[in-house]
């Protein structure tokens, strides 16, 4: 079953063709890896998939609606959630209340009901906590749940952000580079907290890595882009001893 | 001991800011009550909550959203005039202060929160500096409009004149009740420092409790990243709205205290202009932005301060504006936070018992 498809997207920046004819599918439950050289326009892509840009052309189908144009707020109910390349965190609130904030659409109480502590306040706060801790102890880091997210260490910066967008329920996962910046040991524990997740919470998932034994070691499916077009598609296998990838990354 | 430790660490704080609102409160009483408090002190009291609610109500908007309002004195001039309109009005077909009072603070505050709303649906588009400066224009227009508003009441029911009392046309016997530039006048002095604590109070848990609730959180994830908040699903424009809505309605509140403290209201510079918004958000900024128990310290004390230091005559205002410096440095001087973590009075106090306990063992064993 098709999670996500995607057909003929494209964007300009004045003269510039950031993404042209973007063609992916990504089956339910996949996990696909996205490359390519640094300009390549991979967050580009990804900024068109939340609705950050808004594509020239193309349709986008989650699931088997069409999210094309849609708000990122309206993207993020459908069901796809990210992380960004530069960490986007809430840092003067603690850890458990960033999760807290990606459970904000599934749990709901009015401000009222919060304003005057209502029984609603007290049974949904117990079941957001609840839900809230069950992510973080996925993520390790139950033990650091009411330390501001400021303060954690980078990589644990990094796992929160996947922790937050998890929260949201989605469907489909995109991950803006999530081992930059890890040492090994690091990308080596990422790696298998993205098998984990994936295997738990039945998420489809899109990563961009310049990381190659992360993409090699966990994609089952790779896109290279280069120049805002396909350069190759399919199996890891293949599409890294692509002579045309192996240039475009290294050159001639 | 034990139960307090385990409620967490928002809770505790703010069972600690209201006891010590509590506690200023009975002191005072005590205070008034034997004799000791001077009429300068006595006629302070209320201005200090209504200033206290200013600064809470500014801090959500500045604090927690994280946008620059200068129009906070605006928001307060509507609450004034149309508390005190109701009051004015109902004076006669409601004998009943408490009812009255309560009705007068309700529509105080939807009046506000309304002119919020209306503001915010139009303004909260704007960022930082773009913000303050219409925020800070919409106050002067408020106070200006106030200011050349004429209302009268006769058999034949309201007339509103923008140019003068005569234009009203209205019958023999008719009540000017808005007089433009001369205000509203006659109002009677409902606010009493009981009132005046009793709403402090209820701005505060109002603003703490939403700070800590779903809404709350999403309010600060916009202030802390608004990309993120809307890649998980916050709805920026409604919770931005809600946060400048409800910091409006309570300043709307302050402004029905400040009307019933006084017997004729009028919008002047001095008390909904321009002046007033900074000062505002002096206490905010002074207390500790996001800080709500800071913004009520901050707010007494520097309403208390211009007071005392009446005996100064000229120079009082360049000790104040010392004090103001004196007081960001000790808040956000690194050196400062690292002497203030060393000398804490929790660990002072933690010492005192430690030592005492150590002796008592010490001698315990010596009799031993």
């Amino acid at each position: 079953m098709e999670m996500l498809t995607v057909k003929n997207l494209g964007i300009s920046f004045g003269g510039l063709r950031a993404v042209d004819s973007f063609n992916i599918t990504i089956e339910k439950g996949e996990l696909y890896g996205l490359i390519g050289p640094n300009g390549a326009g991979k967050t580009t892509a990804f900024n068109l998939l939340t609705g950050v840009y808004k594509p020239d052309t193309g349709v986008i189908t989650l699931d088997g609606k069409n999210i094309t144009g849609l708000s990122t707020i309206e993207i993020n109910k459908a069901g796809i959630a990210r992380t960004f390349q530069n960490i986007r965190l809430f840092r003067a609130l603690s850890v458990l209340d960033n999760v807290k904030i990606g459970l904000h659409n599934d749990y709901k109480y009015s401000t009222l009901a919060g304003i005057l502590r209502l029984p609603s306040y007290r049974r949904i706060e117990k079941q957001m906590n609840e839900k809230a801790m069950d992510i973080l102890k996925v993520f390790d880091l139950d033990k650091e749940a009411h330390l501001l997210s400021a303060n954690l260490p980078y990589g644990k910066q990094r796992k929160l952000e996947i922790a937050r967008a998890l929260a949201t329920n989605p469907k489909l996962l995109l991950l803006d580079e999530p081992a930059a910046g890890m040492n090994p040991s690091e990308t080596d524990e990422l790696m298998k907290t993205i098998t984990l997740i994936r295997k738990k919470y039945d998420v489809t998932i899109l990563l961009i890595e310049h990381d190659m034994k992360l993409v090699a070691g966990i994609c089952e499916k790779i896109f290279v882009l280069n120049f805002g077009t396909e350069l190759a598609n399919g199996l890891p296998g293949d599409v890294l001893n692509n002579p045309e990838v192996v240039k475009a990354y290294l050159g001639e | 001991m034990t139960k307090i430790k385990e409620l967490n660490k928002s809770t505790r704080n703010n069972i600690i800011t209201l006891g010590i609102i509590l506690v200023f409160y009975v002191l005072c009483q005590i205070l008034i009550a034997a004799g000791v408090m001077s009429n300068l002190m006595q006629g302070l009291l209320v201005p200090l909550c209504y200033y206290s609610i200013l600064a809470v109500s500014l801090n959500l908007t500045v604090g927690i959203l994280g946008e620059l309002s200068l129009g906070h004195a605006g928001f307060m001039c509507i609450g004034a005039f149309t508390g005190a309109f109701f009051t004015r009005c109902t004076e006669d077909s409601i004998p009943n202060v408490f009812i009255r009072y309560t009705i007068a603070v309700l529509i105080g505050a939807i009046f506000a929160a309304l002119f919020g709303g209306l503001i915010g649906v139009v303004v909260l588009r704007l960022r930082g500096d773009y913000l303050a400066i219409v925020t800070l224009a919409f106050g002067e227009i408020v106070k200006n409009i106030i200011n050349a508003l004429y209302i009268g009441i006769d058999e034949k029911g309201f007339h509103i004149s923008l140019q003068d009392a005569s234009n009203l046309k209205m019958a023999e016997g008719g009540d000017i009740i808005v007089n433009g530039a001369k205000g509203i006048t006659g109002t009677s002095r409902d606010t009493t420092f009981t009132i005046a604590i009793l709403l402090l109070i209820l701005v505060y848990v109002i603003i703490v409790n939403l700070i800590n609730s779903r809404s709350g959180r999403a309010i600060m994830a916009i202030r802390d990243n608004r990309i993120a908040a809307e890649s998980v699903g916050i709805d920026i424009t409604r919770f931005k709205l809600l946060a400048f809505t409800i910091s409006a309605a309570m300043a709307g509140v302050a402004g029905v205290l400040y009307s019933h403290n006084i017997s004729s209201l009028v919008a002047t510079p001095k008390n909904f202009g321009y002046n007033m918004s900074i000062m505002i958000l002096v206490f905010v900024v002074l207390g500790g932005v996001g800080n709500i128990r800071g913004s009520i310290i901050a707010a007494v004390i520097l309403t208390l301060l211009p007071e005392y230091l009446r005996f100064l005559a000229d120079y009082r205002m360049l000790i104040y504006a010392i004090v103001l410096i004196v007081m960001m440095i000790f808040n956000w001087n690194p050196a400062c936070i690292t002497w203030r973590k060393n000398h804490s009075f929790k660990d002072i106090l933690q010492s005192v018992f430690k030592n005492k306990k150590e002796e008592a063992k010490a001698s315990g064993k010596e009799e031993a």
